[in-house]
C-alpha cells in the first residue's frame, strides 16, 4: 500500500489551514458600469441588462 | 488518452450533438440572437462561423454545403442574401457570447449569443433602423425608374418584419 513517507509536520499543516477559508470565500462583485448596482465581473448585469455600455437584455422587474 | 480531441461533444452522441448544432445555427440565424448555455455557445460559434464564410463566398457549391448542414432553405437564402453581406469587411469573429450568470435548477453558466452587427439592444436597434431605412431608401433612388408606389409599402412590411423577429428574439 501506498503511505506517505513523512509524518506533515505542524507547520505544514497549519499553513494548509490557515488558506483554506479563502477558498469558501464568494466571488468579489464590481460595481455596474450602467446601474451602479453590484455584479459578477465579466457578466451582463441581472438588474439593468446592459453589458459593456450596451443593453443586452431587458429585466423582468424594470 | 484524449490527445489533440477538440471540441465538446456536450455528453450527446454524434448524431444528437450534429442535430443540436444545425438546431442552434438556423435559429441563431433566423433570430440573429439566442440564449443558451456557455458550453453549447462556445460549441457553436465555430459551426456558425463556418457557414457565414460559406456565405461570403457565395457560390452555390457552398449554397449547396450551407444547406447540406443547415437543412433549410428559407434560412440558407437569408443567410446568403442578407447576413454575408453585412460582414463583408470582417474577417471571422461572428458571433458574441455575452455572459449572463448562473440558471437557477442546474447551475449551468447562461449566455446570449448574438451575431455581431445584428444586436437587439434598444440603442443599436434604434441606429440598426435608421440604416437599414437609409439603405432601402437608397435602393428605392437607385430603382428610381421603377414605380415607386409600388416599392414603397413592401418596404415597410420588411421593416415591420424585422421588429417581429426582434422582438421574438428578445422575449428568449
Amino acid at each position: 500500500m501506498a503511505n506517505p513517507k513523512r509524518k506533515i509536520s505542524r507547520s505544514k499543516r497549519d499553513k494548509r489551514r490557515a488558506n483554506w477559508f479563502d477558498d469558501m470565500k464568494s466571488n468579489q462583485l464590481v460595481k455596474c458600469d450602467h446601474c451602479g448596482e453590484q455584479k459578477m465581473p465579466h457578466r451582463a448585469c441581472p438588474s439593468c441588462g446592459y453589458y459593456n455600455g450596451k443593453s443586452v437584455f431587458i429585466p423582468k422587474n424594470a | 488518452m484524449r490527445h489533440k480531441k477538440r471540441g465538446n461533444h456536450l455528453g450527446r452522441t454524434s448524431s444528437h450533438k450534429k442535430a443540436l448544432m444545425r438546431n442552434m445555427a438556423a435559429q441563431i440565424f433566423e433570430h440573429k440572437q439566442i440564449k443558451t448555455t456557455e458550453a453549447k455557445a462556445k460549441e457553436l460559434r465555430g459551426y456558425v462561423d463556418r457557414l457565414i464564410t460559406y456565405a461570403k463566398k457565395g457560390s452555390v457549391h457552398h449554397r449547396r454545403l450551407a444547406f447540406k448542414f443547415l437543412q433549410n432553405k428559407e434560412i440558407v437564402t437569408s443567410l446568403f442574401e442578407k447576413i454575408a453581406p453585412v460582414y463583408e469587411t470582417r474577417n471571422g469573429g461572428y458571433t458574441r457570447i455575452i455572459k449572463l450568470g448562473r440558471r437557477k435548477g442546474d447551475g449551468a453558466s447562461v449566455t446570449i449569443m448574438q451575431l455581431v452587427d445584428f444586436e437587439a439592444g434598444s440603442e443599436t436597434v434604434k441606429k440598426e433602423k435608421k440604416t437599414a431605412e437609409a439603405k432601402k431608401g437608397k435602393a428605392v433612388k437607385e430603382t428610381e425608374k421603377t414605380p415607386e408606389k409600388a416599392e414603397t409599402p413592401k418596404v415597410k412590411g420588411e421593416v415591420k418584419e424585422a421588429e417581429n423577429t426582434e422582438k421574438t428574439s428578445e422575449k428568449e
